[in-house]
């Protein structure tokens, strides 16, 4: 009995809700011909029973969904016995639990199938299995409770769509608030992770040690080098190809902005300009293939032919390619703010004899600089948290160095690298990447911050 | 840069010599402004010339590398389908045909083409031209035909990834031996091969019928295509009416007020969030807290509609402020409240700007990959899935998973998967472009 069967039939009781809704507001009317006696329209009526049918019913499901796997994992956990759960550790018993899991559901295990797994296994299935048969009646049944109530107060004086705009009002407002929910979700869910990390590994290190090296030992009796938190040069790293980026697009990008919307012919920008753009609708993996197998092998070798050292996975190469992807963002925002200077100061700089391109410089340059600088904030945002350019094309080893040519990481290479393929949550490795992903999203929103607060500034200038 | 100001010294210094009008001292300086706005607009030329190199690079770099995947290298066997080998008790009952030995099969048949073989090296080398995926064709073949079983037919069965790469030119004849992939007694043997013509590229269908494998020659993109069908199917069905609805609450109803300016700033601060930030939030939340399965099209859904949102919310609230007023105004002057308004006679109208921002977000989405990465949708899954809670991956994961992948065969799948990644983004865009060209009105 899959969960999609249950929705399509969800679905249908609320069909039938409105229909029979509506036909019982004609009835309690007297009949089509009466229904001016109504309060409101019937198809309101129809709406007010499909809405009490359909809403607690979905807000059902999603709460039990939510829950019923940490419920019956608890319960499954509860039931073994004791001699097998005795000197676990943490890790030892989840690993344990997975496995009860992945032989309930026929998958491989990660050692034998002790009898206890296989009570618990079959234990586990059970419990599913009553677990789906409770959420199917308690879902069918509050659903028809529901439409049983909607109807139960249908009569002609109810202000039934007062009532459907006000539930719907609600619904739209409870769906604004799902922006605040997921800035306040990333914060909570980064921050707590985070403060578990820095309880084993002291923030000063993190944020001042010289030396990254994340493997520890998996579990307590396992030989396996201590690991050391020193994220500084993964900071380098990734300012290093951010600057990389950046010197290839804020003047590629700038130049071309201000060609295209102070020089270019109509025609020419008309197709230039969303030609240009496409960069930015190109996938970010795409970039990352571009980076790896076309632009590192060609540096490479012109890096050999001038007898220079370059690393296979050099940042000179991951900086270029994402500073082609900037390219559109810095065009486009700086067309923006270029757009947005008054005609009238390009006139009066032209009165006076200028040239254009000193009418550019000494004028419009300066007049749009507060919304460049915003834009190019942005840019660098974007680099920043760029993930996939770097991931394919920069290196694995953290490397304090200042080299272009050389291979460094970045903060977004590590995150990957620490959260794929690990499922183990509570070890040192992981929560480093969500400390790691922290100082991401702060140094990220710091920067939007600042370059909305300008580029907003900017446009009340001129407006 | 600095040239001396224009106008300041015209005039006034003339003590020694004539006194020197400003318009001499502008002709004189005029040359050299006008070089230098030549310069200016000469480096403004070259950064868009070199925008649209970078642009045209890139596709041609992808299709040269990409398009040979298209077509496949075949290699035409007789097989003799032996009923003794395939089914010895000879009720042609599926479970005997499905366990029968078909490797074997298909090396018999190789051997009866080169019966002057003997040598166990050089069989081995024989049997290596053929893909392992042969043999499950073959199985396939016997499953859906019983018939087949005891007569013997000519199939086009295919080539190893060896044979595959030498045909379509990367691997370099002329190299040293040590240095080759395929050894000069394989060599011989496909050149006999090709001689006979036995050996042709044909149409690659398997390219997009198939799931992922191991095997460059057998993989395809069909299961990334229907995990990112299944992903983007859930992600439109939460994020529009989410979208919308905010949009309409936060531009038609909301006072002005605190809250709303809270989560005004939040949106415009989600739309430039990293979205490796909300992988993180769609492991530590969803699959953490909630127990939603990892791996699943559901859970790659979630997160890229917290993604996509923004974009969406932006996008429809500007569809919305394009509605004049008046049109509200007359709905609401002949009695109809504001909902009726909003949903009878002002959403109608903006609906086109929000499809527009609603694709655009989809392709966004179509295109994502970080964020997936970190909900385990990176797994390696041959199968193709089924449902929204199937362990699945997308297209763009399966491009970076066969980008990292070391085989020479795999470079071109990963470009002509690239191909149809771009395909369905600039179809995506296209048809927001028409979307807007056909109803976006101008009051």
């Amino acid at each position: 009995m899959h969960s999609t069967t249950l929705l399509l039939i969800l679905l249908a009781l609320v069909a039938l809700a409105y229909h029979i809704g509506r036909k019982r507001a004609v009835a309690t009317a007297g009949g089509a011909g009466r229904i001016n006696t109504l309060h409101s329209l019937p198809a309101y009526y129809g709406f007010y029973a499909a809405l009490w049918a359909a809403v607690p019913a979905l807000l059902l499901l999603m709460l039990w969904s939510g829950i019923q796997d940490s419920v019956v994992t608890a319960l499954v956990k509860s039931q073994l016995p004791t001699e097998t759960v005795e000197g676990l550790s943490q890790g030892q018993l989840s690993l344990l639990l997975s496995d009860v899991k992945n032989l309930a559901q026929g998958n491989m295990l990660s050692g034998e199938a002790t009898p206890e797994i296989q009570a618990a296994a079959a234990h586990y299935t059970r419990l599913k299995q009553l677990a789906n048969y409770a959420l199917w009646l308690l879902v069918l049944g509050v659903a028809l409770g529901g439409m049983a109530l909607a109807l139960r107060q249908t009569k002609p004086e109810m202000r039934a769509r007062n009532r459907v705009e006000s539930i719907v009002l609600g619904i739209m407002i409870v769906f604004s608030s799902i922006a605040i929910l997921t800035t306040l979700g990333i914060v909570l869910s980064v921050l707590f992770e985070s403060l578990l990390f820095f309880q084993k590994i002291s923030a000063l290190e993190f944020f001042f040690g010289t030396q990254w090296s994340p493997q520890t030992a998996m579990r307590a009796d396992q030989v396996a080098a201590e690991g050391s938190f020193g994220a500084v040069p993964l900071f380098t790293g990734t300012l290093l190809v951010s600057a990389i980026a950046m010197l290839v697009a804020v003047p590629i990008g700038l130049m071309s902005a201000i060609y295209l919307s102070e020089y270019a012919p109509r025609h020419v920008r008309s197709w230039a300009k969303p030609v240009l753009e496409v960069l930015a609708g190109i996938p970010t993996v795409v970039y990352g293939f571009f980076a790896a197998l076309t632009v590192a092998p060609a540096i490479r070798g012109w890096g050999e032919a001038l007898g220079l050292a370059v690393a296979s996975e050099s940042a000179l190469a991951a900086g270029l390619v994402m500073g082609i992807m900037i390219i559109p963002f810095v065009s486009s925002l700086s067309d923006d703010v270029i757009n947005a200077v008054p005609q009238a100061m390009r006139d009066g700089s032209y009165a006076l004899g200028a040239t254009q391109s000193e009418t550019v410089r000494r004028v419009i340059i300066p007049a749009a600089l507060p919304g460049i600088v915003g834009g190019i904030l942005l840019a660098v945002s974007r680099a920043i948290g760029e993930t996939m350019i770097v991931v394919m094309a920069a290196g694995l080893t953290a490397n304090l160095t200042a080299n272009p040519l050389d291979s460094v990481t970045t903060v977004t290479v590590q995150i990957v690298t620490l959260l794929t393929g690990d499922q183990e949550f509570d070890s040192a490795k992981t929560l480093a990447a969500f400390a790691l992903g922290l100082t991401l999203f702060l140094v990220t929103l710091t920067l939007n911050v600042i370059a909305l607060h300008i580029v907003r500034k900017y446009r009340e200038q001129y407006e | 840069m600095s040239s001396p100001s224009i106008v300041s010294n015209g005039g006034a210094s003339g003590s020694a010599q004539a006194p020197r009008r400003t318009i001499d001292v502008v002709n004189a300086s005029l040359k050299r402004r006008h070089a230098q706005e030549r310069r200016f607009r000469f480096l403004g030329a070259i950064a868009v010339l070199l925008g649209l190199l970078f642009v045209a690079i890139l596709f041609i770099d992808i299709v040269v590398k990409g398009h040979t995947a298209f077509r496949q290298t075949y290699i035409h066997v007789p097989v003799d389908f032996d009923a003794v080998t395939l089914d010895p008790t000879g009720e042609r009952d599926p479970q005997t045909l499905a366990n029968a030995d078909y490797a074997g099969l298909i090396k018999a048949s190789m051997r009866k083409l080169f019966p002057d073989i003997t040598d166990r090296r050089e069989l081995r080398e024989l049997y290596a031209l053929v893909s392992v995926g042969a043999a499950q064709e073959l199985q396939r073949m016997v499953l859906a035909h019983p018939s087949v079983v005891g007569t013997t037919r000519d199939i086009w069965v295919l080539a190893g990834a060896d044979v595959d790469m030498l045909m379509k030119g990367h691997i370099d004849r002329d190299l040293p031996e040590s240095d080759r992939r395929i050894k000069d007694s394989s060599l011989a043997l496909l050149d006999r091969m090709i001689a006979d013509g036995r050996i042709e590229k044909r149409l690659n269908w398997g390219f997009l019928t198939n799931g992922t494998s191991r095997e460059p020659e057998m993989a395809g993109i069909a299961g990334a295509l229907m995990g990112s069908f299944y992903t983007l199917t859930l992600t439109l069905l939460f994020s529009f009416p989410i979208g919308v609805g905010a949009a309409l609450y936060l531009e038609e109803f909301a006072a002005k007020n605190r809250w709303t300016d809270l989560i005004e700033v939040n949106i415009n601060n989600l739309a430039a969030v990293p979205s490796i930030v909300f992988g993180l939030l769609g492991l530590a939340v969803f699959i953490n807290v909630f127990g939603v399965p990892r791996s699943t099209p559901l859970v790659g859904a979630l997160v890229l509609t917290l993604m996509t949102l923004p974009t969406i919310i932006i996008a429809s609230r500007a569809a919305l402020k394009s509605v004049p007023p008046s049109i509200r105004e007359a709905a609401l002057g002949v009695g109809a409240s504001p909902l009726q308004t909003q949903f009878h006679h002002v959403l109608p109208l903006a609906m086109p700007g929000m499809m527009t921002g609603t694709i655009i977000g989809m392709a966004q989405a179509l295109g994502e990959t970080a964020p997936l990465l970190m909900i385990g949708m990176i797994a390696f899954i041959v199968d193709v899935p089924s449902g929204f809670t199937d362990a699945a991956t997308v297209l763009p994961v399966q491009i970076f998973l066969w980008a990292d992948s070391p085989e020479r065969g795999f470079v071109e799948r990963t470009s002509a998967a690239i191909m149809v990644l771009l395909g369905f983004l600039i179809l995506m865009n296209l048809v927001a472009i028409i979307l807007r060209r056909r109803f976006e009105r101008r009051w």
